[in-house]
């Protein structure tokens, strides 16, 4: 171009510029049979259709040129890569980027030269069949428009040498520029990766082999690229993931030094180069480098370390082996050890008279100790559960020998029944209450979730248990839990109601559920405080007076809370209406979406949601408390943390690598406009037939003066204004796949695991509200295309634009989201479904709306008038008391 | 063709206006189009306005040379629609080459009378290439987005078969033109250079694409960046924008080309967007004043009209154009 340097340029539906300053084109793998297992199966199988979506899973992760390969012997390459290449040209999100075409066999190349209207890359030519074929097929990729992959081959074979590689790739450059009249940046040069560390002599220098040929490319041959296939060097390490993720890094960082521009990779084996350890990227560079010739043992030595991360327990190992037996047990229960507990327990078994010995006398006594280090603050909930791993096991494995001697109860603390309520799914933090109750000696009845009322107090008396522990995260939980209480109450079922979850609170307990006057009501919000709770209410000594206090409380409490909202002050619905957010509409232009309409993602890559998860949530689900990482280096909780993350990191790696959940989603977006405070959503930019009514509910807390009392509708052009407005609503989950695990986890006995895959679901389904959210500014809503935000900015909310959930403060009506499941056929399209309470099942799951203006922010409704309520009823035609029920928790 | 881009570097050449504007003016009926040719052809030939190169080259002739006197200094043949998909509408596959060559010779004609009465001001020939009716990239069928009516192998033996006829008829360019589907402008392209390197043509080339709406992009959905680097793989006289659009409204993706391209830049807008009964309102002033700002801000080199533009349109817009320089290229003829 006349106005820059000669750079290479290629085209999708838009174009693609490598420039001097473009510091590496990544091109997407996994459309290639001959690299994806997956993909060979759905082409082979004729599902093209699923093997689009792989497209656009590498398209949407970040893949700038996506390289498309055939070459299968029971494939019919021609038809097959005319076939996908014109099904991704109807995909405008896949098609954005530019192909890069790749077969060893020209029919097959040309056939997609033929189907492709951008510019896209042959891969490959060589001087393999001799100068007169290279020519002509130079010619002809020409006369198609295409740029070209040259690999350093020639008649006398592969350049494996430095020499060789800039001999062909000097003869290829010549060839091409001069004879052919080939334009220099549209040449990439693929001067051969090979593995490194294979303990043959001869391949100690192909890395640096290749950078020095990737230098002299670039130093040489004016405006031509060097591409490579990067995992290729790391082949001796195969199924040493973390040293194979470490060698790529630190390839492309010495390869993009020494001028790299594009390359194959695959980002599921790419590590960030500044998060190698230290050691281990010691090692790596001392083979790329071919830095001392001891470089292979040393990192083949260092490497059988990390593959199997055992290199510090060897040691310790040796030393709490050789304890007495007891020590060994409450060793393994602290540790959470559970390698040696079956042998431990036997030989314990053997020691005692009668089986249940083992449990009174070793298991116990070991975990005593952890309640004791627990209750010091020495021990972290993670490790509590850990340790009820192993107990569990020692249990498991006493039963039967237990059984054989009739008679024999096991002792317990109290008989606990735990159940997430009616209508709701979620039961992580019911979990780890009952994990730590069960570690404590109490008899846990677990009824799981979604459980009815009648079934709960049914269970209770048959079972004749102590103490009824109920769970919910969403707000009509909290009704449910009211409505267990009050038929507690009517069939007289005099015992301890224990209230915990998310959306549960001491003031919520005190005042809505306290007064139906049941034996004792109690909030237990942290897992850790439980056992203390229990203890005191089921001791004879101690229970009426802990009961009798605790009523004291709640009712001075109750009280307190009362005279204080009593004393705040509500604007009447219009007075609300009047003091609405003013936004200036005449000089605001709605960006027209790029993507308008529904889409869905079938088959989300985990491990592209990786970089978006936001850990802090995480760790306060386990009872720690601080802002991720510094919570790592916490000087209380910080080790604890570090386990507790090594050991996610690892569940997480096993999630992605054998595909144990399926992330799908469903989103659109609309032309929309307010009336009022609904947002009617509408079918086309003429804005004649409505699709749906969103019904927004405004603050009517008195504010001060200036400040607004805000709806989300506010955020929307109202219809009067004649300007289309958009707007747009999704549905994410992460959580297909979860239960059938969990349950297996469960069933051998590995709570610990079961509650960190549940927590690591749901962490992943924010991570994929946060990954689409992102998707949707800067592509398919397109409103901030230039937006480039890292992770703490994005957990920062520093984007424009909101994504606000219905059942959350700023729209906690849960009933939204029958409109959304309706407006996105969510049910039908990606399966997740809505509870009799609405909660969404499976639990890893959001949902949500988009709101692009610049000036939306989140806010919490607050308690809203019954004048409010009235005009909701209203518009949503619903009878009062229903909309009571729905929107109890935010009535006055 | 060295004497096309000498002009280049010196003035701010101009296209002519619309074809199908001006037949329409002369209500040809279905015998006036069949002629004594086409007297026997068994199916209705009325409104296929290629033929009539060969049935009624006096009124072709005449509205070329309206649109030179008007002060075009290149005229597009009567060959929009000239090849064998095309013509397939009217069972006239077999005519194609004949159609182009009429067309062509007529225009060269036209041309010749000019430049002899001018020498000063030279007059050319450019062959007109449309889009087919057919799309390579795309599916007719919503229901089956793999589908394609036409394959890249038809699209360039059609266009090989127009491009004879053109250059042996006489054309000092060839302007693939309309392109909404850039694969169909790669497949014309392809036949050109194909012929070029078979016969040694040097004939110049010019690519006008066709930004449908608002989006800014082709009907094929490519923005004006990558429709440049799609065809930019070959040395073009020029790329530019024409039709769908007003002067207004095509603007400012003329002026991102001006800002990317390495050829000359054309454009030729219609003369604003037609009314309810599909027929263009904007007066020559009016186009004129939206055509102000390409002239003043010297972002083309060929500047012109299309749907509903007149020799009138022309004559106004060419007595502007000498008054303004063209856009700063160095162009590079090598073939």
């Amino acid at each position: 171009m006349p106005r820059t340097t000669p750079h290479l340029m290629l085209s999708g539906l838009e174009a693609l510029h490598v420039t001097p300053q473009t510091n590496f084109v990544n091109i997407g793998e996994r459309t290639n049979v001959t690299g994806s297992r997956k993909f060979l199966r759905l082409i082979q199988a004729g599902d093209f259709n699923a093997a689009v979506e792989i497209a656009r899973e590498q398209v949407l992760g970040g893949a700038q040129i996506i390289d498309v390969n055939m070459d299968e012997g029971m494939i019919d390459g021609v038809e097959a890569m005319t076939t996908f290449l014109n099904l991704i040209a109807a995909e405008p999100d896949i098609a954005r980027v530019p192909v890069m075409i790749d077969s060893s066999k020209w029919e097959i190349i040309e056939a997609g030269l033929k189907v492709v209207q951008g510019k896209c890359v042959v891969n490959s030519i060589s001087l393999k069949e001799g100068e007169a074929e290279f020519i002509a097929t130079a010619k002809k990729i020409r006369r198609y428009g295409s740029a070209v992959v040259v690999m350093a081959f020639d008649e006398k074979g592969q350049a494996d040498t430095l020499d060789r590689r800039i001999e062909i790739c000097k003869r290829s450059y010549d060839i091409l520029v001069n004879e052919v009249q080939f334009p220099p940046q549209d040449i990439i040069f693929d001067p051969n990766i090979f593995p490194v560390a294979t303990g043959m002599e001869e391949h100690k220098t192909n890395a640096v082999d290749f950078f020095k040929a990737t230098a002299w490319i670039r130093k040489n041959l004016p405006y031509a690229n060097v591409s490579g296939g990067v995992s290729n060097v790391s082949f001796s390490f195969r199924g040493n993931n973390r040293v194979r993720e470490a060698m790529h890094a630190a390839f492309l960082y010495h390869g993009i030094q020494h001028g790299m521009n594009l390359g194959i990779v695959n980002p599921t084996l790419l590590e960030v180069y500044d998060e190698i350890p230290k050691d281990l990227l010691e090692y790596v560079e001392d083979v790329l480098l071919n830095r001392r010739p001891d470089a292979t043992e040393r990192l083949l030595d260092f490497a059988e370390g990390v593959k199997g991360n055992s290199t510090k327990t060897a040691k310790e190992e040796a030393t709490w082996r050789q304890e007495p037996l007891q020590h060994r047990i409450t060793h393994a229960l602290i540790k959470g050890i559970d390698a040696y507990i079956i042998e431990d327990v036997e030989a314990a078994r053997l020691e005692v008279d009668r089986p249940i010995e083992v449990i009174e006398g070793h298991l116990m006594n070991g975990m005593n100790v952890v309640g004791d280090l627990f209750g010091e603050g020495k021990m972290f909930l993670p490790q509590v559960v850990k340790s009820a791993r192993v107990m569990k096991k020692a249990v498991a494995y006493l039963q039967p020998f237990i059984h054989a001697e009739k008679n024999e109860v096991a002792p317990s603390a109290g008989k606990v029944l735990m159940a997430t309520v009616k209508g709701d799914v979620h039961d992580i933090g019911k979990n780890i209450v009952s994990v730590v109750l069960a570690c404590n000696n109490f008899e846990i009845i677990d009824l799981g979730v979604m459980v009815p009322p009648e079934k709960i107090i049914e269970t209770a008396r048959q079972e004749q248990v102590d103490v009824i522990g109920l769970s919910g995260l969403i707000t009509p939980s909290l009704d449910e839990m009211i409505y267990v209480a009050q038929e507690m109450k009517r069939q007289e079922v005099k015992i301890p109601l224990l209230i915990g979850g998310a959306t549960t609170s001491k003031a919520h307990t005190a005042v809505k559920i306290a007064p139906e006057g049941l034996d004792a009501i109690i909030h237990v919000n942290d897992a850790s405080k439980a056992v203390n709770v229990l203890s005191q209410l089921l001791n004879e000594k101690t229970g009426p007076k802990y009961k009798l206090q605790i009523r004291e409380d709640y009712d001075s409490f109750r009280d307190k809370f009362l005279d204080r909202t009593s004393k705040k002050s509500y604007l009447s619905l219009p007075a609300a209406r009047e003091n609405k957010l003013q936004l200036n509409w005449e000089n605001f232009t709605p960006v027209v979406p790029q993507h308008l309409g529904t889409h869905t993602i079938n088959d989300m890559d985990l491990e592209l949601l990786l970089p978006y998860i936001d850990w802090s949530p995480f760790f306060r689900s386990w009872d720690l408390h601080g802002k991720f990482p510094n919570i790592l280096t916490d000087v209380v909780v910080g080790s604890q943390a570090r386990e507790l993350f090594d050991d996610a990191q690892a569940l997480l790696e096993t999630i992605i690598k054998e595909q144990w959940l399926t992330a799908k989603a469903r989103f659109g977006l609309f032309p929309a406009n307010s009336v009022d405070d609904d947002i009617e959503v509408y079918a086309d930019s003429e804005r004649n037939t409505v699709l749906a009514k969103w019904i927004t509910l405004r603050q009517q807390l008195q504010k001060r003066a200036g400040e607004p009392n805000l709806a989300l509708a506010d955020f929307i052009v109202p219809k009067a204004h004649n300007i289309t407005d958009y707007m747009g609503c999704f549905c994410v989950t992460t959580g297909f796949g979860t239960d059938a695990r969990a349950k297996a986890f469960e069933a051998a006995n590995d709570d610990y695991n079961s509650i960190m895959l549940k927590a690591l679901a749901d962490r992943l389904a924010e991570a994929f509200a946060e990954y689409l959210h992102q998707q949707v500014r800067t592509h398919f809503w397109g409103y901030s295309p230039e937006e480039n935000l890292d992770n703490d900015a994005l957990i920062g909310e520093q984007y424009k634009g909101i994504r606000p959930a219905p059942g959350y403060p700023a729209c906690p009506d849960h009933l939204e989201k029958k409109t959304l499941w309706k407006l996105l056929d969510v049910e039908e399209t990606i399966g997740v479904q809505l509870t009799d309470s609405l909660a969404m099942w499976p639990a890893a799951s959001v949902s949500g709306y988009y709101f692009g203006h610049p000036e939306a922010r989140y806010f919490g409704l607050g308690k809203i008038k019954d004048d409010q309520l009235l005009d909701y009823c209203s518009r949503r035609v619903l009878p009062e008391a229903e909309g009571r029920k729905w929107l109890n928790p935010n009535l006055t | 063709m060295s004497d096309i881009t000498a002009q280049l570097q010196e003035r701010i050449l101009v296209l002519d206006g619309a074809m199908g504007t001006m037949i329409q003016a002369y209500g040809f009926e279905e015998e006036d189009y069949r002629g004594t040719q086409f007297k026997d052809h068994h199916c209705p030939v009325k409104g296929n306005n290629d033929m009539l190169s060969i049935t009624q080259p006096q009124a072709i002739k005449d509205i070329h040379r309206s649109y030179l006197e008007a002060g075009a200094d290149i005229i597009e043949t009567n060959t929009f629609s000239s090849t064998s998909i095309g013509m397939a509408d009217y069972a006239m596959e077999d005519a194609v080459y004949d159609l182009n060559y009429a067309a062509a010779k007529i225009a060269r004609e036209a041309a010749d009378e000019f430049t002899t009465a001018n020498p000063k001001q030279p007059r050319f020939v450019a062959g007109s290439i449309g889009p087919t009716n057919k799309t390579a990239s795309m599916s007719p069928d919503v229901n089956d987005p793999g589908y394609r009516a036409i394959t890249f192998d038809a699209l360039v033996a059609a266009y090989a078969e127009q491009v004879e006829g053109l250059v042996a008829g006489g054309v000092d360019i060839l302007l693939v033109e309309t392109v909404f589907d850039t694969l169909n402008a790669k497949a014309a392209l392809f036949a050109i250079e194909s012929l070029k390197q078979e016969k040694g043509w040097n004939h110049p080339v010019m690519i006008s694409g066709t930004i449908t709406d608002a989006s800014g992009r082709t009907l094929s959905g490519q923005t004006v960046e990558a429709f440049l680097v799609s065809i930019a793989h070959l040395p073009l006289l020029s790329v530019g924008f024409n039709c769908a659009l007003g002067a207004d409204q095509l603007y400012p993706y003329v002026k991102r080309l001006d800002a990317i391209a390495p050829f000359c830049v054309s454009a030729h807008p219609n003369a604003g967007l037609p009314n309810a009964f599909g027929a263009y309102d904007q007066s020559p002033e009016e186009m004129l004043a939206l055509l102000e700002p390409y002239l003043k801000d010297a972002v083309v080199n060929i500047i012109g009209g299309c749907c509903g533009t007149t020799p009138a349109h022309i004559e106004k817009i060419a007595q502007a154009a000498k008054n303004f320089t063209p856009r700063n290229i160095k162009i590079n003829t090598h073939a």
